[in-house]
């Protein structure tokens, strides 16, 4: 069989292909010869074959079939061999075929080798890819080399105990003995090495760390040498003496400075004169001064040195270089939290860094002024900052304006060119916005007052258009009566609002979301403004709007004039303050007139949607329709299924305590969101009366029901009430069915109870909310029945409730 | 502490090595990601990139970009220092080095990288060491050769 071509006539053969099916075909063919000759055993030209597998697999070509092989050659006698062999392990194997473990036994022999590039490949290899069976075999081997005075052989030991060391801890502790003498070492390759390994061990274990503090002043000592001493052309890089070495150095030192007064006392001189002696006019003697720069700012430096890092950052700012510049702002971002009056002085540096060319560079000047912002700067930092916001790249407008309001936010300031950035807010933070107007009370006249301006002009940025409409709609009337303090309040008629507003609803340009924020907000004018009649009709046209949304809203608001007229304005109210329900970001905030699900009550749809009669009502009947009637809601028809994601504001009203026939297995409690549920988010009702105190409702046959109380502070009509039922019978009470009435002039409302089961012994509870709405303050009544069964019997019972205490519903 | 370095010419990668185990698929993903970012900077800007939990480093040689993948708490400038010295290093053993020379003598590249680098830090940091020990390997690599290409000369082979 002829001998296969070599590898340079492989490449050379390969790179003449024109197409991509060429190449593939020529790949293909010498593989397949390749495979032959590997089968034929043949020792000679496995060498070749492999390192032209490796070629053909750097071009993206399967090349497995040949794992095998590259154990061939490490094992074998040759060092030509050997070379390809472990460079086809490093290329072709990985931990994760259990074929990598039976390199194992090589590399051990390896590492004991006569020749010293054998013992290095193997090091090589073994701290590449060793993976932690491999170390825990080989640690060693590793640990006897570490100990070798062959310079060659011990700086690659350091490094291989450091892969060690990172795939399996454990053995941190034996290499320990070993590191002894290494700082003693002269030479270069082996110092460094053994700098990288002292870190390792130092970041891995506090118990280290604390060992090795004492190596400090050897350290610095190394450090002086190599910046004292003369020219030496080995090491010599632009100037400076092996620049990597140092910044190892003072790397390690950072480290061990790190909360310890002494050893950070020890390295100040040094520190101040790294700093203060290195050339700075080319990239390798600003890589030094950075890694000063930071490890000044990690230890417990005197207050002079760090202005000096400060300093020299601040330097790098105006550095031509910009990846000087990049590097500077990095730091500056990392510091300006400890150090903030330091980098505040080189703010103007920062804020110029916001017009240059680079991407990266932008980004970084970017966050670091929004860190910069204070009290006494915002003015003209929000300047600067929302040029920047005008004339920036896309990528950047939508975090760049949720910057601008985080920063408004921290001050409560809203001022006039936030509006502006309000045209490029993301549509996740509308509510966002929105919630922070709200909160800035004193500047709402001010704010509608703008937003509505800006209506006028431009009504195609629908964020902006949705956030202005709901306040024209909340704030509707401080606009007409010429409010504003801030600036020239402008003059306008509720007619012209509403010409503004139904333009919106009406125009191409607006989106489904943004109609619906204009009708909502026209509704919510009816409370504000006097023109009640011109509201009526535009909802009652909306009523048979193709949009579906609109009509169910248009519905939903026709019904609240016909019908509940006398809910409508404490349900139009003003918004109270809201909070915000997670950190997380402007997406978990619970919006409000029904806007967007609010996800806390609407768990459970109730199960039927019941039709427009005038239902029975259940639970009378079951008290036997005594005096003390509830109140019977209809539903309004609904259109076709509104996708149920959007809460009804006048969803389903069957009384709370369904009808007997329970759904398996969960308790029958219809789910109907609460008339006020639309404007009310939950978090509100976390707003306790301090010291309502509770009572026991019921207490009869083991089963003790406690209410306790809040009221909800921006609501004062409706008393939030939870029940607590426990059982200290022996048997657990199941199938338990809370359920009340209460008289006419409240409404009421049940969520949905923890359990069903009221386990025995008073081993736990089960609670259960109810809302009450006492718009008129009457003396709170109910009535309740409970049914659970108890060892196999149903039980059943009703119950007056009246010694409510007077803070609850007063 | 380097996860990848890899060079790429005219979109094509020519040498990789990977210090983090990864699976091959893995690797060939992210080695496009990579390259098509890389490729994308224009000259004006820095160069450092932020990518997923990594910066990449990298500097571009000619028609060759050099990059490192480190850690987000390296020092990105003696990260370039880092390339800088390897592409020396390649510089002084092919004698002028051009992208050609790294195409057709990719296991010198890696042997090279292998004498310099040793799981992704820098085990030598003298130049002059390092190549010594890349020239004295060789020369153990040709002695191996040497007996049987004397054999093929007299035709025994």
């Amino acid at each position: 069989m002829p001998a296969p071509i070599r590898l340079r006539e492989l490449i050379r053969t390969i790179r003449t292909a024109r197409t991509q099916a060429e190449e593939r075909e020529m790949i293909q063919k010498e593989c397949a010869a390749i495979r032959s000759s590997f089968r034929e055993e043949d020792n000679t030209y496995r060498c070749r074959n492999v390192a032209k597998l490796l070629y053909m697999h750097m071009l993206g070509y399967p090349a497995h079939f040949g794992q095998l092989e590259c154990l061939k050659l490490i094992a074998s006698q040759k060092f030509t061999d050997k070379r390809i062999g472990y460079l086809g392990a490093m290329l072709l194997l990985d931990e994760r075929q259990d074929v990598h473990l039976l390199m194992t036994n090589c590399i051990k022999n390896d590492l004991n080798h006569s020749t010293q590039y054998v013992q290095g490949l193997a090091l090589c290899t073994l701290g590449c890819m060793g993976s932690s069976e491999m170390c825990r075999d080989l640690a060693g081997e590793v640990e006897k080399l570490l100990k070798t005075s062959n310079s060659y052989l011990r700086k690659k030991a350091a490094l291989c105990a450091v892969h060690v060391i990172r795939k399996v801890p454990e053995l941190m502790e034996m290499f320990l003995p070993a590191t002894k003498n290494l700082l003693s070492e002269k030479n270069h390759g082996v110092l460094h090495t053994s700098v990288v390994l002292l870190t390792e061990m130092c970041e891995r274990s506090p118990d280290m760390l604390t060992h090795f503090r004492k190596l400090v002043p050897q350290l610095v000592r190394i450090l002086k040498n190599l910046i004292m001493s003369g020219y030496s052309p080995e090491h010599d890089v632009s100037g400076i003496s092996d620049p990597f070495l140092q910044v190892r150095i003072l790397r390690l030192l950072r480290i061990l400075g790190k909360s310890d007064d002494d050893s950070s006392e020890a390295m100040n001189d040094i520190l101040a004169q790294v700093a203060t002696n290195t050339e700075t006019s080319k990239n390798v003697g600003n890589a030094i001064l950075y890694e000063t720069v930071l490890t000044i700012m990690d230890i417990k430096s005197e207050s002079g040195l760090r202005v000096l890092a400060i300093n020299i950052l601040g330097r790098f700012l105006l550095n031509n270089d910009k990846n000087i510049r990049y590097v500077a702002l990095t730091s500056l971002l990392k510091t300006v939290q400890t150090d903030h009056n330091a980098v505040q002085r080189h703010r103007s540096t920062i804020v110029d860094c916001l017009k240059d060319l680079d991407v990266s560079i932008k980004r970084r000047a970017m966050e670091l002024s929004f860190a910069l912002v204070n009290g006494n700067n915002i003015r003209g930092m929000m300047k600067e900052l929302l040029y920047f916001l005008d004339s920036c790249d896309p990528e950047f407008k939508a975090d760049c304006a949720s910057g601008v309001f985080l920063a408004a936010e921290k001050r409560w300031v809203l001022q006039n060119p936030t509006i502006n950035a309000g045209s490029y807010v993301r549509d996740d933070s509308v509510p966002n916005l929105i919630q922070l107007i709200t909160n800035s009370v004193e500047m709402h006249a001010y704010t509608v007052q703008r937003l509505y301006k800006a209506l006028l002009d431009d009504i195609s940025q629908q964020p902006l258009v949705q956030v202005a409409s709901w306040c024209i709609g909340e704030y509707g009337d401080l606009l007409v009566s010429g409010q504003c303090e801030e600036e020239e309040p402008i003059q306008v008629t509720e007619d012209e609002v509403l010409d503004v507003l139904e333009g919106l609803l009406v125009s191409n340009l607006s989106a489904p979301v943004t109609r619906g924020y204009s009708l909502t907000a026209i509704m919510k004018l009816s409370t504000r403004f006097s023109s009640v009649n011109r509201i009526k009709k535009v909802v009652s046209i909306y009523g048979s709007s193709i949009d579906v949304e609109l009509q169910q809203r248009a519905v939903e608001y026709n019904a609240l004039f016909k019908k509940y007229d006398h809910m409508r304005p404490a349900l139009l109210e003003r918004m109270p303050i809201m909070e915000k329900t997670a950190t997380n970001g402007p997406t978990e905030i619970v919006q409000t007139n029904g806007e967007t699900e609010s996800s806390a009550l609407d768990s459970k749809h109730p199960p039927s949607i019941t039709q427009p009669t005038n239902q029975a009502n259940d639970l009378l009947d079951l008290l036997g329709g005594n005096d003390v009637p509830v109140i019977q809601t209809a539903l309004p028809t609904k259109p076709a299924s509104a996708g149920g994601e959007l809460l009804d504001l006048l969803g389903d009203l069957s009384l709370s305590g369904g009808p007997t026939p329970a759904p398996a297995p969960s308790v029958p409690i219809s789910q109907t969101p609460f008339l006020l549920d639309g404007l009310s988010s939950q978090p509100l009702f976390n707003d306790t009366a301090a010291g309502i105190p509770p009572m026991t409702a019921y207490n009869k046959n083991g089963l003790k029901i406690e209410f306790t109380f809040e009221r909800s502070n921006p609501n004062p009509n409706i008393s939030v009430i939870t029940i607590h039922a426990s059982n200290s019978t022996e048997a657990d009470m199941t199938d338990f069915v809370f359920q009340a009435a209460v008289p006419k002039t409240f409404q009421l409302q049940l969520l949905s109870p923890s359990s069903n089961i009221v386990p025995a012994l008073n081993q736990g509870s089960v609670t259960q909310v109810i809302r009450v709405l006492n718009p008129q303050k009457q003396q709170l009544r109910m009535r309740i029945k409970l049914t659970y069964t108890l060892k196999g019997a149903p039980v059943q019972d009703l119950a007056e409730v009246n010694n409510f205490p007077p803070q609850s519903w007063q | 502490n380097r996860n990848e370095r890899r060079r790429i010419g005219r979109g094509k990668l020519r040498l990789q090595k990977w210090y983090v185990a990864l699976s091959d698929t893995q690797k060939k993903k992210i080695s496009r990601e990579v390259i098509q970012m890389v490729l994308a900077r224009k000259p004006k800007m820095c160069s450092f990139l932020e990518w997923r939990d990594l910066k990449i480093v990298y500097k571009r040689y000619a028609s060759l970009y050099f990059c490192c993948a480190v850690e987000d708490q390296e020092n990105e400038l003696i990260t370039l220092e880092i390339i800088h010295r390897y592409v020396e290093l390649l510089d002084k053993y092919f004698g002028s080095v051009c992208e050609l020379d790294i195409i057709f003598n990719f296991e010198k590249a890696y042997y090279i990288l292998d004498e310099f680098i040793l799981g992704g830090e820098a085990q030598e940091t003298s130049k002059k060491i390092v190549l010594k020990a890349i020239e004295q390997a060789d020369m153990l690599q040709e002695e191996a050769e040497a007996p049987r290409s004397v054999l093929e000369e007299i035709g025994l082979t």
